[in-house]
């Protein structure tokens, strides 16, 4: 029986290892790709045709550019801005409703429950929510991305979940000891969660590091613009203009394809470098949400 | 026995009175816990319960300096708009075809790799594979539509590969046929191995006794992926499809707004990039939020019927 089946299985094994081989190569090239052009000489990369196995030439020129662009600074100070702040507030206002959502003998709890999931399948859509935000007088600020999202209701549900899996007898003898709500929620079930946290903050933050939505539709100002809004002007608009400023009319549109790929390395590496360490963090978190059913 | 059931009886009468004393003597237990919880409430009132009181301006003609309650009542006239659109045929058909080709080929596409992954034998090599297809997650969409647009450029280097194969040189982006397949293949690249995480748990949950068994049966290696693996993962399989056919209305604006251009709008402009337009930056408040609403509404009904569907069939469902 068994030795029956080993040639089809090792057949099916090395194909498989062979697949396994082929989505990592292709998920990693145009990510390789990228790092390679950033580092190549301008001349060589223009005149180079098809794909690349290492950088042509070397300089670091293209990253003096960009980091010599005050936008590029600036988006970067916003975008920390924008994660710091944000996630702070999210895991205030998140936790929260968690602790709420998660206590026992709370009459009122399910009909808030089912008023906080139906918001998760139906919206008022995209315009209303324009001008709830813009009567609220939050735009043309940086909090108009970060208070309108302060709560994602699926990482609520993750956290609900993960504070209903603490034992009630440890917030019962807080609460005898005379703690209140605040004090059981943060010395005792947080402290309890941290795990979950940790897959909280990385989800929050890495959501507020990848935003450019809301920060298209609620700033006017450039200096407020965050990261990814700045990027959306390199990439896509494609106005590599202001940086090659003081560089020949005939050498700009030569930098111009790789200062886009410079661009893309430093706003990426953060989160990518990041990854690894945390990687089994966000696996939880899919767990978690997942078991929510 | 009869006594405890007394017990229990007199128990129930005690813990029964009307609903409005109940309430009110929650209400002071509780008080503080309900107190934490308004800061909660009121964002969810704000943020998510305005804005669907605010969608009336569909029936409305809405103008910002007269606010929703200042602006006249046009009833259905911008749903009417709407149907005699002469842009209702394509926004509505391109919805439908991307989100149906990302559910054909989106949908399997990380159940297959999670099974594929699950008979990997070594850890180290099975870990790795999985850091490097999770990866693309994380990659800000504002990036992947640029390294989409850059590498399907007339000189990128996907248009260079399709060029060994005969394909000609110009950016693919502006050949309105390509659009629909790059959108679809740039969603699995990006979520193919996040999407696998989910199925690889449940095929790890599956109990290992139940294989030894059918294999002492004399199941080989098909049977026992039809008759375990698949029932195994067959819960997970049709919450994700409820999930999705929900959806299936839907396509978000991102990274249709972040793709498309003019020249291709023929087969990229969907139901949300045209609300995104009309309204944000055409000024028709209300038609837009009309279309928007007629999505939104359609979105609903799909999810509750999938879920109507999925719970008489599998009994599993959302909610």
């Amino acid at each position: 029986m068994i030795i029956q089946e080993s040639v089809s299985r090792k057949v099916f094994n090395v194909l498989n290892i062979l697949f396994m081989l082929f989505m990592s190569a292709i998920t990693l090239y145009p990510m390789l790709y990228v790092i390679f052009a950033s580092f190549s000489q301008p001349a060589d990369f223009l005149m180079h045709e098809g794909l690349l196995l290492r950088p042509l030439g070397f300089t670091a020129a293209t990253y003096r550019m960009v980091f010599k662009n005050p936008m590029i600074l600036r988006g970067y100070m916003n975008t920390i801005f924008i994660v710091v702040a944000g996630v702070a507030i999210n895991i205030f206002f998140t936790s929260i409703g968690a602790y709420f959502l998660s206590r026992k003998n709370v009459m009122l709890k399910r009909i808030i429950m089912f008023f906080i999931v139906f918001s998760m399948y139906f919206s008022g859509g995209l315009i209303p929510f324009y001008f709830t935000v813009k009567e609220l007088g939050l735009d043309n600020s940086l909090w108009a991305l970060i208070i309108p999202g302060a709560i994602g209701t699926s990482n609520m549900i993750i956290m609900r979940t993960a504070f209903m899996g603490i034992p009630d007898s440890l917030s019962e003898s807080a609460e005898i000891d005379g703690a209140g709500h605040f004090s059981i929620l943060f010395r005792v079930v947080i402290p309890l969660s941290l795990p979950t946290m940790a897959v909280m903050v990385l989800y929050y933050g890495v959501g507020h590091w990848n935003a450019w939505f809301n920060a298209l539709i609620f700033l006017r100002k450039r200096e407020m613009f965050p990261l990814q809004l700045i990027l959306r002007e390199i990439l896509i608009t494609n106005s590599t203009l202001d940086m090659s400023i003081g560089i020949d009319a005939g050498d700009q549109e030569l930098v111009g394809d790789l200062i886009k790929y410079a661009v893309i390395v430093v706003a990426t590496v953060p989160i990518l470098c990041l990854y690894p360490f945390l990687q089994k963090y966000f696996v939880k978190g899919v767990m978690i949400g997942a078991l929510k059913g | 026995m009869s006594v405890a059931n007394t017990n229990i009886q007199s128990i129930g009468t005690l813990a029964q009175p009307g609903f409005g004393s109940r309430l009110a003597k929650d209400l002071r237990r509780n008080k503080y816990l309900y107190l934490m919880a308004i800061p909660v409430i009121a964002y969810y009132i704000i943020f998510h319960y305005k804005p669907m009181y605010g969608a009336v301006i569909a029936f409305k003609e809405f103008s910002p300096i007269k606010g929703i309650l200042g602006s006249p009542w046009v009833g259905l006239k911008h749903f009417y708009d709407f149907f005699n659109d002469y842009y209702f045929d394509r926004i509505v058909t391109n919805t439908i075809v991307i989100s149906f080709s990302s559910l054909i080929f989106g949908f399997p596409a990380p159940i297959i790799l999670a099974l594929l992954m699950n008979e990997l034998k070594n850890r180290i090599f099975t870990r790795t594979v999985q850091t490097i297809t999770y990866m693309p997650h994380f990659i800000s969409l504002v990036v992947i539509c640029g390294l989409i647009r850059s590498f399907t450029a007339d000189d990128g280097i996907i248009t260079y590969v399709f060029g060994l194969f005969g394909g000609e040189k110009v950016s693919m982006l502006n050949k309105s046929e390509l659009f629909v397949p790059i959108y679809v293949i740039s969603g699995i690249w990006q979520g193919v191995g996040w999407g696998s995480i989910i199925y690889l748990s449940a095929l790890q949950s599956i109990d290992v006794q139940l294989y030894e068994a059918a294999t002492i049966d004399g199941a080989g290696y098909l049977r026992r992926a039809w008759h375990i693996t698949l029932p195994g993962i067959m819960p997970t399989i049709v919450i994700m499809l409820i999930l999705r056919m929900g959806h299936l209305m839907s396509v978000g604006y991102e990274k249709i707004i972040l793709l498309y251009n003019p020249a291709i709008y023929e087969t990229s402009d969907v139901i949300s990039s045209y609300v995104y337009r009309k309204g944000l930056l055409e000024f028709n408040w209300s038609y837009s939020s009309a279309v928007g609403l007629f999505n939104s509404v359609i979105n609903f009904l799909m999810l509750t019927a999938a879920n109507k569907i999925s719970k008489k069939v599998n009994e599993t469902s959302l909610w």
